[in-house]
Protein backbone atom coordinates (compact mmCIF):
# COMPACT_ATOMS: atom_id res chain seq x y z
CA UNK A 1 0.00 0.00 0.00
CA UNK A 2 1.84 3.18 -0.81
CA UNK A 3 1.43 6.12 1.42
CA UNK A 4 0.13 8.49 -1.68
CA UNK A 5 -3.09 7.28 -1.81
CA UNK A 6 -3.57 7.69 1.64
CA UNK A 7 -4.09 10.94 2.23
CA UNK A 8 -7.37 12.57 3.67
CA UNK A 9 -8.24 14.18 0.54
CA UNK A 10 -7.86 11.50 -2.13
CA UNK A 11 -9.83 9.25 0.44
CA UNK A 12 -12.90 11.04 0.54
CA UNK A 13 -13.35 11.58 -3.14
CA UNK A 14 -12.29 8.12 -3.94
CA UNK A 15 -15.20 7.67 -1.82
CA UNK A 16 -17.74 10.28 -2.87
CA UNK A 17 -16.96 9.05 -6.56
CA UNK A 18 -17.75 5.10 -5.55
CA UNK A 19 -21.11 5.93 -3.86
CA UNK A 20 -22.08 8.31 -6.83
CA UNK A 21 -21.51 5.71 -9.18
CA UNK A 22 -23.25 2.60 -7.01
CA UNK A 23 -26.07 5.48 -6.50
CA UNK A 24 -26.12 5.78 -10.47
CA UNK A 25 -26.67 1.82 -10.88
CA UNK A 26 -28.67 0.90 -8.30
CA UNK A 27 -31.26 4.33 -9.60
CA UNK A 28 -30.91 3.28 -12.73
CA UNK A 29 -32.04 -0.14 -12.39
CA UNK A 30 -34.76 0.94 -10.13
CA UNK A 31 -36.29 3.29 -12.44
CA UNK A 32 -35.52 1.32 -15.86
CA UNK A 33 -37.23 -1.54 -14.24
CA UNK A 34 -40.23 -0.30 -12.27
CA UNK A 35 -42.51 -0.29 -15.36
CA UNK A 36 -41.96 -4.16 -15.82
CA UNK A 37 -42.27 -4.91 -12.17
CA UNK A 38 -45.51 -3.07 -11.46
CA UNK A 39 -46.94 -5.03 -14.83
CA UNK A 40 -46.21 -8.42 -13.18
CA UNK A 41 -47.12 -7.03 -9.96
CA UNK A 42 -51.07 -6.15 -11.61
CA UNK A 43 -50.83 -9.40 -13.48
CA UNK A 44 -50.21 -11.70 -10.12
CA UNK A 45 -53.04 -9.84 -8.66
CA UNK A 46 -55.47 -9.96 -11.77
CA UNK A 47 -54.47 -13.83 -11.95
CA UNK A 48 -55.01 -14.74 -8.37
CA UNK A 49 -58.67 -12.82 -8.41
CA UNK A 50 -59.56 -14.75 -12.00
CA UNK A 51 -58.32 -18.10 -10.23
CA UNK A 52 -60.92 -17.28 -7.05
CA UNK A 53 -63.83 -16.95 -9.43
CA UNK A 54 -62.92 -20.06 -10.91
CA UNK A 55 -61.94 -18.11 -14.38
CA UNK A 56 -58.12 -19.29 -14.63
CA UNK A 57 -58.55 -21.98 -16.89
CA UNK A 58 -61.22 -19.86 -19.10
CA UNK A 59 -58.58 -17.23 -19.31
CA UNK A 60 -55.79 -19.02 -20.63
CA UNK A 61 -52.84 -17.19 -21.53
CA UNK A 62 -55.26 -13.99 -21.62
CA UNK A 63 -55.20 -13.08 -18.39
CA UNK A 64 -55.29 -9.15 -18.84
CA UNK A 65 -58.46 -9.47 -21.50
CA UNK A 66 -60.26 -11.82 -19.82
CA UNK A 67 -59.81 -9.29 -16.90
CA UNK A 68 -60.97 -6.47 -18.52
CA UNK A 69 -63.84 -8.21 -19.54
CA UNK A 70 -65.26 -9.77 -16.50
CA UNK A 71 -63.84 -8.36 -13.83
CA UNK A 72 -65.40 -4.94 -11.97
CA UNK A 73 -63.36 -3.32 -9.49
CA UNK A 74 -65.37 -1.04 -6.96
CA UNK A 75 -63.77 0.74 -4.38
CA UNK A 76 -65.94 0.52 -1.34
CA UNK A 77 -65.57 2.27 2.46
CA UNK A 78 -66.15 -0.28 4.94
CA UNK A 79 -67.86 1.17 7.74
CA UNK A 80 -70.42 2.48 5.57
CA UNK A 81 -70.31 -0.61 2.84
CA UNK A 82 -71.25 2.03 0.23
CA UNK A 83 -69.27 2.60 -3.02
CA UNK A 84 -67.11 5.39 -3.10
CA UNK A 85 -64.70 7.02 -5.45
CA UNK A 86 -61.08 5.88 -5.60
CA UNK A 87 -58.45 4.46 -7.62
CA UNK A 88 -58.60 0.81 -7.96
CA UNK A 89 -55.58 -0.15 -9.66
CA UNK A 90 -53.28 1.56 -6.89
CA UNK A 91 -54.81 0.88 -4.02
CA UNK A 92 -52.87 -1.27 -1.32
CA UNK A 93 -54.76 -2.30 2.16
CA UNK A 94 -51.32 -2.43 3.99
CA UNK A 95 -50.23 0.98 2.50
CA UNK A 96 -53.19 2.90 3.54
CA UNK A 97 -53.33 0.95 7.16
CA UNK A 98 -50.48 2.47 7.70
CA UNK A 99 -51.36 6.18 7.06
CA UNK A 100 -52.95 7.14 10.26
CA UNK A 101 -55.49 9.47 8.13
CA UNK A 102 -56.51 6.26 5.96
CA UNK A 103 -57.29 3.86 8.52
CA UNK A 104 -58.16 2.82 11.79
CA UNK A 105 -57.81 0.04 14.85
CA UNK A 106 -60.44 -2.38 14.88
CA UNK A 107 -61.74 -2.82 18.36
CA UNK A 108 -62.08 -6.33 18.02
CA UNK A 109 -58.74 -7.11 15.92
CA UNK A 110 -58.98 -10.69 15.91
CA UNK A 111 -57.14 -11.03 12.98
CA UNK A 112 -53.88 -9.69 14.30
CA UNK A 113 -53.85 -6.55 11.58
CA UNK A 114 -53.17 -3.48 14.26
CA UNK A 115 -54.27 -1.07 11.88
CA UNK A 116 -57.20 -1.72 9.08
CA UNK A 117 -57.42 0.84 6.09
CA UNK A 118 -60.63 2.57 5.95
CA UNK A 119 -61.20 1.52 2.12
CA UNK A 120 -61.39 -1.15 0.45
CA UNK A 121 -61.40 -2.98 -3.04
CA UNK A 122 -64.22 -5.47 -4.04
CA UNK A 123 -64.05 -7.31 -7.46
CA UNK A 124 -67.48 -8.14 -8.83
CA UNK A 125 -66.74 -11.11 -11.31
CA UNK A 126 -69.62 -11.94 -14.17
CA UNK A 127 -70.74 -14.67 -16.48
CA UNK A 128 -70.83 -14.61 -19.60
CA UNK A 129 -74.17 -13.25 -19.65
CA UNK A 130 -73.18 -10.21 -17.35
CA UNK A 131 -74.86 -11.34 -14.50
CA UNK A 132 -72.43 -11.04 -11.38
CA UNK A 133 -70.99 -14.57 -10.40
CA UNK A 134 -68.84 -13.82 -8.05
CA UNK A 135 -67.43 -11.50 -5.45
CA UNK A 136 -64.40 -11.61 -4.73
CA UNK A 137 -63.31 -10.08 -1.48
CA UNK A 138 -59.81 -9.60 -0.32
CA UNK A 139 -58.81 -10.92 2.94
CA UNK A 140 -55.36 -10.45 5.40
CA UNK A 141 -54.85 -11.73 8.84
CA UNK A 142 -52.03 -13.09 10.81
CA UNK A 143 -50.60 -16.72 10.28
CA UNK A 144 -48.20 -18.56 12.53
CA UNK A 145 -45.22 -16.40 11.39
CA UNK A 146 -46.49 -12.98 9.29
CA UNK A 147 -49.68 -11.57 7.39
CA UNK A 148 -51.15 -14.14 5.01
CA UNK A 149 -52.88 -12.24 2.11
CA UNK A 150 -55.44 -13.78 -0.12
CA UNK A 151 -58.81 -13.67 -1.78
CA UNK A 152 -61.98 -15.17 -0.80
CA UNK A 153 -64.27 -15.93 -3.71
CA UNK A 154 -68.54 -15.89 -2.85
CA UNK A 155 -71.16 -16.50 -4.87
CA UNK A 156 -73.49 -13.70 -5.67
CA UNK A 157 -75.89 -14.28 -2.03
CA UNK A 158 -73.30 -13.34 -0.47
CA UNK A 159 -73.23 -17.00 1.63
CA UNK A 160 -71.85 -19.64 -0.89
CA UNK A 161 -67.83 -20.03 -0.81
CA UNK A 162 -67.07 -20.33 -4.31
CA UNK A 163 -62.91 -20.23 -3.29
CA UNK A 164 -60.60 -19.54 -0.73
CA UNK A 165 -56.84 -18.58 -2.71
CA UNK A 166 -54.32 -17.14 -0.32
CA UNK A 167 -51.43 -15.14 -2.83
CA UNK A 168 -48.68 -13.94 -0.51
CA UNK A 169 -47.63 -15.80 2.75
CA UNK A 170 -44.81 -17.25 4.68
CA UNK A 171 -46.57 -20.14 6.41
CA UNK A 172 -44.36 -23.12 7.34
CA UNK A 173 -43.78 -25.17 3.69
CA UNK A 174 -45.73 -28.34 3.97
CA UNK A 175 -47.64 -27.52 6.90
CA UNK A 176 -49.09 -24.16 7.46
CA UNK A 177 -48.03 -23.49 3.15
CA UNK A 178 -50.47 -26.63 2.81
CA UNK A 179 -53.62 -23.41 2.50
CA UNK A 180 -51.62 -23.62 -1.33
CA UNK A 181 -52.76 -27.24 -1.24
CA UNK A 182 -55.33 -28.13 -4.18
CA UNK A 183 -56.51 -30.82 -2.37
CA UNK A 184 -57.21 -28.14 0.64
CA UNK A 185 -58.42 -25.31 -1.26
CA UNK A 186 -61.09 -27.58 -2.82
CA UNK A 187 -62.91 -28.63 0.15
CA UNK A 188 -63.92 -24.86 0.28
CA UNK A 189 -66.76 -24.10 -3.04
CA UNK A 190 -70.74 -24.66 -1.71
CA UNK A 191 -69.41 -23.83 2.04
CA UNK A 192 -72.26 -21.70 3.56
CA UNK A 193 -70.31 -18.70 5.52
CA UNK A 194 -73.30 -17.39 7.58
CA UNK A 195 -75.63 -19.81 9.50
CA UNK A 196 -79.81 -19.41 9.07
CA UNK A 197 -79.40 -16.52 11.66
CA UNK A 198 -76.70 -15.02 9.63
CA UNK A 199 -74.12 -15.20 12.11
CA UNK A 200 -70.89 -16.44 10.79
CA UNK A 201 -70.37 -20.20 11.57
CA UNK A 202 -67.69 -21.26 9.03
CA UNK A 203 -65.07 -23.21 10.92
CA UNK A 204 -61.91 -25.22 10.37
CA UNK A 205 -62.45 -28.49 12.54
CA UNK A 206 -59.38 -30.15 13.90
CA UNK A 207 -59.70 -33.85 12.71
CA UNK A 208 -61.45 -33.14 10.05
CA UNK A 209 -65.47 -31.57 9.46
CA UNK A 210 -67.64 -34.26 9.66
CA UNK A 211 -69.95 -35.17 6.21
CA UNK A 212 -72.43 -33.12 5.01
CA UNK A 213 -71.41 -29.85 7.58
CA UNK A 214 -71.94 -27.15 5.45
CA UNK A 215 -70.12 -24.55 7.77
CA UNK A 216 -66.68 -26.43 8.88
CA UNK A 217 -63.48 -27.08 6.39
CA UNK A 218 -61.16 -29.76 7.88
CA UNK A 219 -58.34 -27.80 9.92
CA UNK A 220 -55.01 -28.33 8.09
CA UNK A 221 -52.98 -31.05 9.88
CA UNK A 222 -49.78 -29.99 12.03
CA UNK A 223 -50.43 -26.70 11.40
CA UNK A 224 -53.21 -25.33 14.62
CA UNK A 225 -51.71 -21.86 14.00
CA UNK A 226 -52.34 -21.01 10.47
CA UNK A 227 -55.78 -22.89 10.63
CA UNK A 228 -56.93 -20.89 13.50
CA UNK A 229 -55.30 -17.75 11.22
CA UNK A 230 -57.31 -18.64 8.64
CA UNK A 231 -60.63 -19.05 10.77
CA UNK A 232 -59.93 -15.78 12.39
CA UNK A 233 -59.47 -13.65 9.26
CA UNK A 234 -62.53 -14.69 7.82
CA UNK A 235 -64.07 -14.35 10.88
CA UNK A 236 -62.81 -10.57 10.97
CA UNK A 237 -63.77 -9.83 7.25
CA UNK A 238 -66.86 -10.99 6.80
CA UNK A 239 -67.92 -9.37 10.28
CA UNK A 240 -69.10 -5.83 11.19
CA UNK A 241 -65.05 -4.25 11.09
CA UNK A 242 -64.87 -6.37 8.02
CA UNK A 243 -67.06 -6.39 4.76
CA UNK A 244 -70.50 -7.20 6.99
CA UNK A 245 -72.02 -3.22 5.90
CA UNK A 246 -71.10 -3.97 2.39
CA UNK A 247 -72.17 -7.58 2.48
CA UNK A 248 -75.94 -6.15 4.37
CA UNK A 249 -76.27 -3.81 1.49
CA UNK A 250 -75.55 -5.99 -1.32
CA UNK A 251 -77.65 -8.35 -0.24
CA UNK A 252 -80.55 -5.42 0.45
CA UNK A 253 -79.81 -4.09 -3.03
CA UNK A 254 -78.69 -0.99 -1.97
CA UNK A 255 -75.34 -0.89 -3.23
CA UNK A 256 -75.28 2.24 -5.37
CA UNK B 1 -8.15 -23.33 -20.27
CA UNK B 2 -5.37 -23.27 -19.18
CA UNK B 3 -4.70 -25.41 -15.43
CA UNK B 4 -4.73 -22.20 -13.47
CA UNK B 5 -7.72 -21.01 -14.78
CA UNK B 6 -9.27 -24.03 -14.21
CA UNK B 7 -8.17 -24.31 -10.69
CA UNK B 8 -9.85 -20.54 -9.95
CA UNK B 9 -13.10 -21.93 -11.41
CA UNK B 10 -13.70 -25.48 -10.55
CA UNK B 11 -11.19 -25.60 -7.47
CA UNK B 12 -14.14 -24.35 -5.11
CA UNK B 13 -16.27 -26.81 -5.93
CA UNK B 14 -14.82 -29.60 -4.08
CA UNK B 15 -11.40 -28.94 -2.66
CA UNK B 16 -11.67 -25.46 -1.57
CA UNK B 17 -15.60 -25.27 -1.13
CA UNK B 18 -16.40 -21.99 0.64
CA UNK B 19 -19.39 -23.96 2.65
CA UNK B 20 -17.74 -26.84 3.26
CA UNK B 21 -14.01 -26.15 3.59
CA UNK B 22 -14.16 -22.54 4.38
CA UNK B 23 -17.38 -22.81 6.03
CA UNK B 24 -18.68 -19.34 5.02
CA UNK B 25 -22.06 -18.76 4.04
CA UNK B 26 -24.00 -21.45 5.82
CA UNK B 27 -26.82 -19.43 7.21
CA UNK B 28 -28.44 -18.56 3.78
CA UNK B 29 -27.91 -22.30 2.93
CA UNK B 30 -30.15 -23.35 5.57
CA UNK B 31 -32.72 -20.95 4.60
CA UNK B 32 -33.04 -21.63 0.79
CA UNK B 33 -32.82 -25.03 0.21
CA UNK B 34 -36.74 -26.00 0.67
CA UNK B 35 -37.06 -26.83 -3.14
CA UNK B 36 -34.43 -26.95 -5.80
CA UNK B 37 -35.97 -24.24 -8.51
CA UNK B 38 -35.04 -21.60 -5.01
CA UNK B 39 -31.72 -22.91 -4.83
CA UNK B 40 -31.26 -22.79 -7.87
CA UNK B 41 -32.01 -19.17 -8.42
CA UNK B 42 -30.07 -18.49 -5.35
CA UNK B 43 -27.10 -19.92 -6.62
CA UNK B 44 -27.17 -17.95 -9.85
CA UNK B 45 -27.64 -14.76 -7.94
CA UNK B 46 -24.74 -15.67 -5.29
CA UNK B 47 -23.01 -16.50 -8.04
CA UNK B 48 -23.10 -13.37 -10.71
CA UNK B 49 -23.03 -10.84 -7.36
CA UNK B 50 -19.95 -12.73 -6.47
CA UNK B 51 -18.81 -12.42 -10.07
CA UNK B 52 -19.12 -8.89 -10.69
CA UNK B 53 -18.13 -7.71 -7.65
CA UNK B 54 -14.91 -9.25 -7.23
CA UNK B 55 -14.26 -8.24 -10.95
CA UNK B 56 -14.97 -4.45 -10.21
CA UNK B 57 -13.00 -4.50 -6.67
CA UNK B 58 -10.29 -5.91 -8.65
CA UNK B 59 -10.14 -3.29 -11.38
CA UNK B 60 -10.05 -0.82 -8.74
CA UNK B 61 -7.93 -2.69 -6.23
CA UNK B 62 -4.82 0.02 -6.84
CA UNK B 63 -6.98 2.86 -6.16
CA UNK B 64 -8.57 1.86 -2.88
CA UNK B 65 -7.57 3.80 0.26
CA UNK B 66 -6.88 1.03 2.69
CA UNK B 67 -8.43 3.02 5.57
CA UNK B 68 -12.14 2.50 3.81
CA UNK B 69 -11.35 -0.48 1.75
CA UNK B 70 -13.97 -2.62 3.74
CA UNK B 71 -17.05 -0.10 3.18
CA UNK B 72 -15.90 0.44 -0.83
CA UNK B 73 -16.31 -2.95 -0.74
CA UNK B 74 -19.44 -3.20 0.87
CA UNK B 75 -21.17 -0.25 -1.35
CA UNK B 76 -19.90 -2.16 -4.44
CA UNK B 77 -21.86 -5.46 -3.07
CA UNK B 78 -24.90 -4.04 -1.65
CA UNK B 79 -25.85 -1.85 -5.06
CA UNK B 80 -25.13 -5.24 -7.25
CA UNK B 81 -27.57 -6.90 -4.70
CA UNK B 82 -30.10 -4.07 -5.11
CA UNK B 83 -29.62 -4.98 -8.91
CA UNK B 84 -30.23 -8.36 -8.95
CA UNK B 85 -33.19 -8.23 -6.80
CA UNK B 86 -34.77 -5.54 -8.95
CA UNK B 87 -33.91 -7.56 -12.00
CA UNK B 88 -35.71 -10.58 -10.57
CA UNK B 89 -38.40 -8.40 -9.31
CA UNK B 90 -38.99 -7.46 -13.00
CA UNK B 91 -38.57 -10.83 -14.83
CA UNK B 92 -39.87 -13.36 -12.71
CA UNK B 93 -42.22 -11.64 -10.13
CA UNK B 94 -43.11 -15.60 -8.39
CA UNK B 95 -39.74 -15.98 -7.57
CA UNK B 96 -38.43 -13.01 -5.99
CA UNK B 97 -41.85 -12.86 -3.70
CA UNK B 98 -40.16 -16.17 -2.21
CA UNK B 99 -36.43 -15.02 -2.63
CA UNK B 100 -36.86 -11.51 -2.21
CA UNK B 101 -35.51 -11.82 1.70
CA UNK B 102 -32.71 -14.25 0.62
CA UNK B 103 -31.28 -12.31 -2.40
CA UNK B 104 -31.19 -9.23 0.36
CA UNK B 105 -28.69 -10.76 2.97
CA UNK B 106 -26.54 -12.00 -0.36
CA UNK B 107 -24.83 -8.77 1.12
CA UNK B 108 -24.15 -10.35 4.62
CA UNK B 109 -23.28 -13.27 2.91
CA UNK B 110 -19.63 -14.35 3.69
CA UNK B 111 -18.72 -15.46 0.61
CA UNK B 112 -19.00 -12.47 -0.85
CA UNK B 113 -16.77 -10.02 1.14
CA UNK B 114 -14.30 -13.11 1.66
CA UNK B 115 -13.61 -13.78 -1.50
CA UNK B 116 -13.31 -9.61 -2.40
CA UNK B 117 -11.03 -9.22 0.32
CA UNK B 118 -8.56 -12.43 0.39
CA UNK B 119 -8.72 -12.57 -3.21
CA UNK B 120 -9.93 -9.76 -5.60
CA UNK B 121 -7.70 -6.89 -3.70
CA UNK B 122 -4.81 -9.07 -4.44
CA UNK B 123 -5.48 -10.24 -7.95
CA UNK B 124 -5.83 -9.29 -11.95
CA UNK B 125 -9.83 -8.32 -13.03
CA UNK B 126 -10.41 -11.71 -15.24
CA UNK B 127 -8.83 -14.51 -12.59
CA UNK B 128 -11.19 -12.17 -9.81
CA UNK B 129 -13.97 -12.60 -12.02
CA UNK B 130 -13.18 -16.44 -12.59
CA UNK B 131 -12.83 -16.79 -8.81
CA UNK B 132 -15.88 -15.44 -7.94
CA UNK B 133 -18.12 -17.12 -10.22
CA UNK B 134 -16.08 -20.46 -9.13
CA UNK B 135 -17.20 -19.38 -5.43
CA UNK B 136 -20.33 -19.12 -6.42
CA UNK B 137 -20.27 -22.29 -8.27
CA UNK B 138 -18.87 -23.92 -4.97
CA UNK B 139 -21.77 -22.53 -3.06
CA UNK B 140 -23.95 -23.05 -5.26
CA UNK B 141 -22.94 -27.00 -6.19
CA UNK B 142 -23.86 -27.27 -2.01
CA UNK B 143 -27.27 -26.04 -2.11
CA UNK B 144 -27.93 -28.10 -5.06
CA UNK B 145 -27.16 -31.24 -2.87
CA UNK B 146 -29.15 -29.85 0.27
CA UNK B 147 -31.95 -29.00 -1.53
CA UNK B 148 -32.45 -32.19 -3.62
CA UNK B 149 -32.57 -33.89 -0.24
CA UNK B 150 -34.77 -31.96 1.34
CA UNK B 151 -36.70 -31.37 -1.24
CA UNK B 152 -37.38 -35.03 -2.40
CA UNK B 153 -37.73 -36.65 1.05
CA UNK B 154 -39.48 -33.62 2.88
CA UNK B 155 -42.38 -32.69 0.15
CA UNK B 156 -41.57 -36.32 -2.49
CA UNK B 157 -40.57 -33.59 -5.47
CA UNK B 158 -38.27 -32.52 -7.57
CA UNK B 159 -37.97 -29.02 -9.16
CA UNK B 160 -41.99 -28.83 -7.84
CA UNK B 161 -42.14 -32.30 -10.13
CA UNK B 162 -43.68 -35.35 -7.78
CA UNK B 163 -41.52 -37.91 -7.75
CA UNK B 164 -43.00 -39.64 -4.88
CA UNK B 165 -46.74 -39.23 -3.89
CA UNK B 166 -47.66 -37.35 -0.78
CA UNK B 167 -50.56 -39.37 1.70
CA UNK B 168 -51.97 -35.85 1.52
CA UNK B 169 -52.20 -36.26 -2.13
CA UNK B 170 -53.50 -39.79 -2.02
CA UNK B 171 -50.48 -41.16 -2.46
CA UNK B 172 -48.33 -43.31 -0.47
CA UNK B 173 -44.96 -41.11 1.06
CA UNK B 174 -45.06 -39.79 4.40
CA UNK B 175 -43.50 -36.50 3.94
CA UNK B 176 -40.44 -35.63 6.49
CA UNK B 177 -41.16 -33.18 8.41
CA UNK B 178 -38.06 -32.00 10.08
CA UNK B 179 -36.30 -31.89 6.32
CA UNK B 180 -39.12 -29.33 5.52
CA UNK B 181 -37.60 -27.23 8.64
CA UNK B 182 -34.60 -25.01 7.84
CA UNK B 183 -32.52 -26.57 10.15
CA UNK B 184 -32.60 -29.92 8.62
CA UNK B 185 -29.71 -28.50 6.43
CA UNK B 186 -27.42 -28.51 9.49
CA UNK B 187 -27.26 -32.41 9.40
CA UNK B 188 -27.24 -32.71 5.56
CA UNK B 189 -24.44 -29.78 5.18
CA UNK B 190 -22.59 -31.82 7.98
CA UNK B 191 -22.53 -34.49 6.39
CA UNK B 192 -21.73 -33.20 2.99
CA UNK B 193 -18.56 -31.74 5.09
CA UNK B 194 -17.84 -35.51 6.35
CA UNK B 195 -17.98 -36.96 2.90
CA UNK B 196 -15.93 -34.74 1.21
CA UNK B 197 -13.32 -34.70 4.14
CA UNK B 198 -13.35 -38.43 3.87
CA UNK B 199 -12.07 -38.66 0.51
CA UNK B 200 -10.16 -35.77 0.65
CA UNK B 201 -8.27 -36.26 4.32
CA UNK B 202 -6.24 -33.46 3.54
CA UNK B 203 -8.89 -31.49 4.60
CA UNK B 204 -9.37 -32.29 8.13
CA UNK B 205 -7.94 -29.59 10.54
CA UNK B 206 -4.70 -30.67 12.09
CA UNK B 207 -5.63 -30.35 16.16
Amino acid sequence: MSSNKETFGKTIGFVFIICLVCAALVSISAVGLKPLQTANKLLDKQTKILETAGLLELAGNDIVATYNQRVDAKMIDLATGKVVEGDVNTFEERADARDKAKSSKPENDIAGLNRRADKAVVYFVKDEQGKIATIVLPIVGSGLWDLMYGFVGLESDMNTVKSLVYSDLKETPGLGAEVLNPKWKALWPGKKMFDEQNDIAIKLVKGGAKAGDIHGVDALSGATLTSNGVERTLHFWLGKEGYGPFITNYRAGGLN
Amino acid sequence: MSTDTKKVLFGPVVDNNPIALQVLGVCSALAVTSSLQNALVMTIAVMLVTGFSNLFISLIRNQIPSSVRIIVQMAIIASLVIVVDQVLKAFSYQLSKELSVFIGLIITNCIVMGRAEAFAMKEKPGVSFLDGIGNGLGYGAVLMVVAFFRELFGFGTLFGFEVFPLIQNDGWYQGNGLLVLPFSSFFIIGLIIWSIRQWKPEQVEKD
